[in-house]
């Protein structure tokens, strides 16, 4: 696995996966990127609230439609549809339990009809072989950033795995690669 | 022209909805009394009238039995009662709260004369349990005055009401009071005093004294009843009723021909619906099958709408569910929540791509419930799980300028507390099982509850949040509460 420069962008009409801690922030920001409506699925029972004066600066709120489902089938169910409906921007799902091959392929099969682009927020290890990339999304701490994440490739389809390190820039509504930095091993060579 | 008076139009309409063989009475408040609105023929023979105190007629006849009055069922219930009377003519109008009034000229021979059609109208409002009185006259203040205050019984079957010969309109009117010109209370009170009671009294009055004293309100209602002045039946318009059926000669159980039936009913329905500028918000079709097990499937739409295609394809999903029997032989679609709907302009592409996402929207609303189908609207406080609103997308606007504020989290969830003493910071803390390291604080930021509101969760009191960034990479959100000296984790930063 290696940093790579190009900016991280999803294949479009698929659905990926995405888990680890910053994984909603990397959904959104991938929402971001594209026009239309999001939605935004989540299980009723779901503990954890999405604040919209949080993602304010990454998304507007307004392009934001929460659905909720009481049952694991209805949510599934939800999330096909609105794949297939061709009527949204992005879809983004929360799925806290592993996801079988048949249930993945399913829903592969329904952004391939509908040409919609989506993300399913799994557990580790929780995906499904169906999907076309799984991304693993941790914030990074550096003395002079505070949006800084690593988000690494974990599983690509037609690619190769790769690791980003990026931040969110508010005001231009884009994600920035940045390269890491390190503590250089020797002195720096000498300019002449 | 006909008048019908229906004076027992509320008792009538409760008894027929549960009948009651006991003297019976609805009751209305005014102010801060119960007083009797509508009495049935037992009170009345037990001495009751209307307008009387609750706690009078009950003391007179302590079996009475009341319940209470409902005007707006009343109202429906006269409305029905126009639209059917309709068969009779097609001009028909409201007369006062309890009346209809019908314009027969050229509609009577239809049905064999008025005698004919007056005993065809009083047999059905027999059969139906209205008590009512009918009369035709060749005015309408003729008519309006032998049906409320002509002799005789009040129509049964056998009766069937009062017709006055043509031409002779004063000799009918004669004997009559002068309330029965449609004069207000104090007129007649004081025509009564200058010892005027009667219409045959009024009549060889001198006009021009009585035009001075009595206004031209009075010499017109006269004119009005003797046919001097014309008074047309100006008819109620027609309320558009959006329900269709259709009954089919042999059962059907396919879904595919339930489809092929739904879209000719839908096709008559849209058709309807845009004469009006109205569409559908709410639509029910109900299936008869032929052992009489009825079906209802209902489908609620994001937005009013009235193109056949599409709802065709929102019912889909609805119709697997039916059971079929042993087939269907009737289809009823009914629009039970109509709204207005202004015509739009043809090939509007922003709005064909707002039709995609209503159209999900229904779908999605059938199955979960739109109450789940939610949005963000923006909500003044301060508290960070009440800062915004989730709205129905269905029902709801969305807000284009969200208000800016302070950093906050990108999820939150219920306070979770850290094993932490004092009041400082600390330097190090374990939550979910990892040891995190602080490198960055910033706060705090003081949040109060809001008093007015009892939140639960903010009986702890005020709170100073933290944005605390670690080592570890985690940016979390932590709060201090003094007043209950804790620390807690209540969000996590993107």
């Amino acid at each position: 696995m290696f940093l790579s420069a190009r900016r991280p962008s999803l294949l479009s009409s698929r659905i990926h996966e995405a888990f680890g801690p910053a994984a909603l922030g990397f959904a959104l920001m991938q929402a971001a990127q594209r026009p239309g409506m999001v939605a935004l699925l989540v299980p009723e029972h779901r503990a954890e609230t999405v604040l919209p004066a949080g993602f304010r600066r990454i998304l507007p709120p307004e392009r934001v439609a929460v659905i909720r489902a009481g049952s694991d089938a209805d949510l599934l169910w939800a999330v096909e549809e609105a794949l297939r409906a061709a009527a949204l921007g992005f879809v983004i799902a929360v799925w806290d339990k592993p996801l079988s091959l048949t249930q993945g392929r399913r829903l592969q099969l329904a952004a391939e009809a509908g040409r919609t682009t989506g993300i399913l927020l799994i557990p580790e290890g929780g995906g499904s072989n169906a999907a076309e990339t799984r991304w693993h999304c941790t914030p990074l701490w550096q003395p002079a950033e505070s949006t800084l994440m690593r988000w690494s490739l974990i599983k690509n389809k037609k690619g190769t795995c790769e690791s980003w390190v990026v931040r969110w820039d508010a005001t231009a509504g884009a994600i920035t690669v940045v390269s890491e930095t390190g503590e250089r091993s020797g002195a720096a060579p000498p300019v002449l | 022209m006909l008048s019908l008076w229906f004076p027992k139009l509320a008792s009538d309409q409760a008894l027929r909805h549960r009948s009651c063989d006991a003297p019976f009475a609805l009751n209305l408040r005014v102010g801060n009394a119960d007083h009797l609105h509508c009495l049935n023929r037992q009170a009345e023979a037990a001495g009751l009238r209307r307008g009387m105190g609750l706690a009078d007629a009950r003391a007179l006849c302590p079996g009475l039995v009341t319940r209470p009055a409902d005007l707006v069922r009343e109202a429906a219930g006269l409305a029905a009662l126009l639209r059917w009377a309709g068969r009779y003519s097609p001009m028909v109008g409201h007369e006062g709260s309890d009346g209809l009034v019908a314009d027969l000229t050229g509609v009577a021979h239809l049905w064999g004369g008025e005698a004919a059609l007056l005993a065809d109208l009083a047999g059905r409002l027999a059969r139906a349990g209205i008590t009512a009185r009918a009369a035709v006259a060749d005015t309408r203040g003729a008519a309006y005055a032998l049906a409320r205050h002509g002799e005789g019984p009040l129509a049964p079957p056998s009766d069937c009401g009062v017709i006055a010969p043509p031409g002779q309109g004063l000799a009918a009117l004669a004997d009559l009071p002068l309330v029965a010109l449609r004069l207000d209370h104090e007129t007649a009170t004081a025509l009564a005093r200058l010892g005027l009671r009667r219409i045959a009294d009024l009549v060889t009055q001198p006009r021009a004294p009585l035009a001075r004293r009595f206004g031209p309100g009075l010499l017109l209602r006269l004119d009005q009843a003797l046919g001097a002045m014309a008074e047309p039946v100006s008819p109620a318009a027609a309320t558009p009723y959006f329900a269709v059926r259709m009954t089919l000669p042999e059962p059907i159980g396919l879904i595919a021909d339930v489809e092929a039936g739904l879209a000719r009913l839908l096709d008559q329905i849209c058709g309807k619906l845009l004469a009006a500028y109205c569409g559908a918000r709410w639509l029910r079709l109900e299936l008869q099958r032929v052992d009489r097990g009825d079906v209802a499937v209902e489908v609620g739409l994001a937005r009013p709408m009235r193109d056949a295609r599409r709802i065709a394809a929102l019912f889909r999903p609805a119709l697997e569910s039916v059971d079929a029997g042993f087939g269907i032989d009737r289809l009823r679609l009914v629009v039970t929540v109509v709204e207005p709907m202004p015509p739009e302009q043809l090939g509007n592409v922003v709005q064909a791509g707002k039709d995609a996402f209503d159209d999900l929207v229904t779908r999605l609303g059938n199955r979960l419930g739109f109450d789940r189908i939610t949005r963000f609207l923006p909500a003044d406080s301060h508290i960070p799980e009440q800062s915004y609103n989730l709205a129905p997308v269905a029902y709801s606007q969305a807000v284009n300028d969200w208000p800016s504020g302070p950093d906050r989290p990108l999820q939150i969830f219920p306070p979770e507390p850290l094993m932490v003493q004092g009041a400082q910071l600390p330097q190090q803390f374990r939550w979910r099982r990892m040891s995190l390291t602080i490198a960055r604080a910033t706060g705090p930021e003081r949040i109060e509850p809001e008093w007015w509101l009892d939140t639960p969760a903010w009986r702890s009191g005020l709170r100073d949040y933290w944005k605390v960034e670690t080592t570890q990479g985690r940016r979390l959100w932590l709060f201090y509460t003094p007043r209950n000296p804790g620390w807690f984790v209540q969000g996590e930063f993107a």
